[in-house]
């Protein structure tokens, strides 16, 4: 559904992982001009995989910016292969997967 | 002074979950969140009161220009074994913005929330099964949540 960039590069046996999830993340909260609340999307499961084993396992709230931003630190090399995996509220998904440089 | 607005929260915020198990309000209106997530959310916030002052970096801006993106990160990697790092805007009708959970990657997490308005943003880490906490008050100049 949205679009992720993911940028792993290692550096010192440590890979900084950066995460951009184009996604709207509605709240539900707020209304459209009629005065129509808008439904809720949002993100609400998002993993961090590191070759096969999940690293990071979080639980995201519609507290989270507009095409939300995350930043982990995996211990790893060269090579390694990070995956992001993500769920929203209406059972949307995505992933992406890249090698790090 | 914090510790009474925070209380005051906490029991506003139990008094809507009173109302919404009595059938008053839908609670799919009310909270955009999940009941488990909202759970998580309140067992993190019953932490976060306890927790004992955290020796790890929460960076935060003083004033944030536009609330519905508020860099936060924090660095915990000075210490070991970090299981979990929350963040909690406590004015916002569901106080978690995000609750990551590790297992073998590094104590540091680098995000952006949104904040309607002015409050204290508590930044919780878990390591080796203690909890520890900083909290740091971020001004919000414009609304992040429209209107």
């Amino acid at each position: 559904m949205g679009k992720i960039k993911l940028k792993p590069k290692a550096k010192k046996g440590v890979i900084k992982v950066k995460a951009l999830v184009k996604h709207p993340m509605e709240t539900g909260l707020r209304k459209d001009k009629k005065g129509n609340p808008i439904p809720a999307n949002h993100i609400d499961h998002l993993t961090i995989t590191h070759n096969g084993n999940k690293v990071v396992d979080a639980d995201i709230g519609a507290a989270v910016s507009k095409d939300p931003y995350f930043q982990f630190q995996v211990p790893g090399a060269k090579g390694d292969e990070i995956t992001l995996a993500y769920k929203d509220n209406n059972g949307g998904t995505g992933s992406a997967t890249a090698k790090s440089k | 002074m914090k510790r009474r607005l925070f209380l005051k929260s906490a029991m506003a915020s139990s008094a809507v979950a009173t109302a919404v198990g009595a059938g008053l309000l839908t609670p799919k209106i009310i909270f955009a969140a999940s009941d488990s997530f909202k759970a998580t959310s309140d067992a993190t916030v019953s932490a976060a009161s306890a927790a004992a002052k955290g020796t790890f970096k929460f960076k935060a801006p003083k004033i944030a220009e536009n609330g519905a993106v508020v860099p936060v990160s924090v660095d915990a990697t000075n210490l070991n074994d970090v299981t979990n790092i929350s963040f909690l805007v406590q004015t916002n009708n569901t106080p978690l913005a995000g609750s990551f959970n590790f297992a073998g990657a590094l104590g540091f997490v680098s995000t952006r929330i949104k904040m309607g308005k002015t409050s204290p943003v508590t930044a919780v880490v878990t390591s080796g099964g203690s909890v520890s906490a900083i909290t740091s008050e971020i001004k919000v100049t414009v609304g992040g949540c429209g209107g």
